[in-house]
């Protein structure tokens, strides 16, 4: 056991790369190379030619393995694509609860396997529409829920013991899943029946996304919650999500959006434990959401190392036993931030280089963004395009033929193991800081993110980075996109609506609920069982994280730049 | 006399937290020069007018990616208006739809950049238009 390739072998091949070399210089003398450093978008340097002597330590089994084996390089399931696809889940959201359940039964009328909901500003942030501070907001960047009425509406006419749902939702995820259980069995399906996930990942809004509502240590209490209430009373549901996606976004580089999610999800894994629950009884229901960017290579690196040193974590750090909780599981999205508004059909191109390199890197799901995204909310022919991309992958290209394929590339290998090693580093660091809470307090990973975005910008701005149409190939024409608009009659409409809801409820019953889940938040209860008997009652999305933010205070933006 | 420096607040109103351009933007302000104060996220349209004041700014940059501009910058130029601090000149980037930035034009914003803008076009633009107050 050891190495792929004989120590003499190696030692030739490098002799004649040599040569190679030699012969390249004197060719570069009259037709030099097109740049002086060849990068890949996050600023590693990238080698004019990878050979075995790059990989000559590789060990196969120890570092690859096989699909569905230890340590997972090559794809957590066994049959991986030749047994069942990736979930194609776009993810829709569009002002109105009957707007957005309209797209939702169009979706899977079009084949789509799985439900994503976007929810507008007020709703990620715990405000009701008619709250001052969401005035103006409504609908803007997905579906406005205030109570389970708006729920009921969304959710109306899907199969929920069939399809799974996922709600990308962060600080009031606890009470927007009380109300997706309330709402199921309503209808009659059970909650053990019901499958999805919520996002749920505190620690990435903190270093990223920005949607706040409570501190940090008694949002991690909050998520804890939830993981513990799935593990015992809904199996089939991913309590957390954890997310390199917005990370990335934020302008972060692949081996940051790597190092910081998985050390997320070690800060999750240990407060599991301090909790006392097993490992295995809830690894296996941790999920992960990656992005795909347009640096290819990169990006497969990244989704292949990611699995190992995930694997490894679970195996040797937390002692996990059964299999599944060994696996990296993940949701994939095409990078927002990579689309320009300038010429914005050649966003088309973009996305589908970035579903390849999705598929490629063995995702379990994915969202490929519209051309139009980076204006407004996806039209229904660009979420259509959209979704057409994953399926001409999918059905035509031969790509899901054969189960990782580029494994064994010199190029990839390489790459993979180099990227391992840098995020092994960054997990080192924060775990010397204590964990990634106390890197949070620090601001730790904000900074290394706005160094590189800034640094990114420059770039950009200098042209030694190009974005086709931004700043090279640049046309001064208008091209005419249909643009979504929010109707501006929805907020009162909204209002209303909620308005009635509170009218016809019973609001003692209410009351009571409220009362009892501020005593479950100061005793150190579940908060899960409270949330659905008060969502059941009809008490408002506000209502309920307004009791979280009088027990446990609000996190304000330290607004460092 | 030396002329003091131009002041500048960059701001996020509203629950958008897309803070990426916003940040970006006051490090390459501060690099070219000029003095400062960035918000943070998640303010109301009277904490941002109420911090323009105090600070005594020359300039607004209002940032927003998640479609709220139009009610959200409205509100600050009317506040600033009430204040009689309307000398006070704004201008706001992010993703703001063609149709709404002539829209916001009139209403009293000087300028709105869009994604794209290098950051020497926007600090180049302060530089001309902005003299401390």
């Amino acid at each position: 056991m050891g190495a792929i390739f004989k120590e003499a072998e190696v030692a030739k091949i490098e002799s004649d790369q040599k040569a190679w070399e030699k012969h390249l210089q004197e060719k570069l003398v009259s037709a030099p190379e097109r740049k002086e450093n060849y990068t890949t978008i996050s600023g590693t340097p990238v080698k004019a030619l990878y050979t075995p002597a790059d990989i000559s330590d590789f060990n196969y089994a120890a570092q690859s393995g096989f699909p569905g084996m230890y340590p997972y390089t090559r794809g957590v399931q066994a049959s991986m694509y030749r047994g069942r696809l990736w979930t194609m889940r776009m993810f829709a959201g569009l002002g109105s609860a009957e707007e957005t359940n309209r797209r939702f039964l169009y979706l899977v009328s079009q084949g789509q396997t799985g439900l994503s909901t976007a929810f507008d500003m007020p709703t990620l942030m715990g405000y009701d529409t008619g709250d001052f501070r969401a005035r103006g907001e409504c609908g803007t960047c997905g579906v406005a829920i205030d109570t389970l009425k708006d729920m009921e509406i969304l959710f109306d006419g899907l199969a929920l013991d069939q399809l799974t749902t996922s709600m990308t939702i962060n600080p009031p995820a606890p009470v927007l899943w009380a109300m997706y259980i309330a709402m199921a069995e309503k209808k009659g399906v059970p909650r053990e029946k019901l499958g999805g996930t919520i996002q749920n990942d505190m620690l990435k809004e903190f270093i990223a996304q920005k949607t706040f509502m409570c501190p940090p240590e008694p949002s991690m209490r909050l998520i804890v919650d939830t993981i513990e209430f799935g593990t015992k009373e809904v199996p089939r549901w991913n309590t957390i999500s954890i997310s390199g996606y917005h990370i990335r976004e934020a302008g972060s580089t692949a081996v940051q959006e790597l190092a910081f999610t998985l050390a997320d999800g070690i800060a999750y894994v240990e407060a599991a434990l301090e909790r006392g629950l097993d490992v295995d009884a809830f690894a296996p229901r941790l999920s992960f959401f990656f992005n795909a960017h347009i640096d290819f290579f990169e990006e497969i690196a990244k989704y292949r190392a990611a699995r190992r040193i995930w694997a490894d974590a679970m195996k040797n750090r937390f002692k996990a036993k059964s299999e599944r909780s060994l696996w990296l599981r993940f949701h994939t999205q095409t990078a927002g931030c990579s689309l320009t508004a300038q010429q914005p059909f050649n966003n088309v191109v973009r996305t589908a280089v970035q579903a390849l390199a999705a598929v490629l890197g063995g995702t379990q799901s994915l969202h490929t963004n519209a051309f139009d995204e980076v204006h407004a909310i996806p039209t229904e022919e660009a979420a259509t395009i959209a979704l057409r991309t994953q399926q001409i992958l999918a059905e035509e290209t031969g790509v899901v033929s054969s189960i990782d394929p580029l494994a064994g590339s010199y190029m990839i290998e390489s790459l993979t193991g180099e990227m391992e090693e840098a995020a092994r580093e960054y997990i080192k660091k924060i775990d010397d800081m204590g964990g990634m809470l106390k890197a949070i307090e620090r601001n730790y990973p904000q900074m290394e993110i706005a160094d590189a975005s800034y640094k990114f910008q420059r770039e950009l701005d200098e042209k030694s980075r190009i974005m086709v149409g931004v700043n090279k190939y640049v046309t001064h024409e208008e091209i005419p996109v249909d643009i979504y608009h929010v109707d501006e009659a929805l907020e009162e409409r909204q209002i209303a609506r909620t308005q009635k809801v509170k009218n016809s409820r019973n609001q003692k019953k209410v009351e009571e609920c409220l009362e009892r889940l501020g005593e479950a938040c100061v005793n150190n209860e579940n908060v899960m069982p409270c949330l659905i008997e008060a969502a059941a009652a009809y008490a408002t999305e506000q209502e309920m994280c307004d009791v979280f933010r009088g027990v446990f205070g609000i996190y304000r933006d330290p607004g460092t730049f | 006399m030396t002329e003091r420096k131009v002041r500048i607040l960059v701001a996020k109103p509203g629950l958008d937290g897309h803070d990426r351009g916003a940040r970006i933007i006051a490090r390459a302000f501060r690099d070219a020069g000029f003095e400062v104060i960035y918000t943070g996220l998640h303010q109301t349209p009277d904490q941002i007018v109420s911090a323009a004041i105090q600070e005594d700014v020359d300039l607004i940059g209002l940032s927003s990616l998640a479609g709220a501009h139009m009610h959200l910058f409205n509100r600050v130029v009317a506040l600033l208006k009430d204040q009689g601090a309307d000398d006070i000149m704004i201008i706001g980037g992010g993703i703001i739809p063609e149709a709404d930035i002539v829209k916001l034009r009139n209403l009293g914003i000087r300028e709105v950049f869009t994604p794209g803008t290098p950051l020497e076009t926007i600090v180049d633009w302060v530089h001309k238009n902005v003299k401390p107050r």
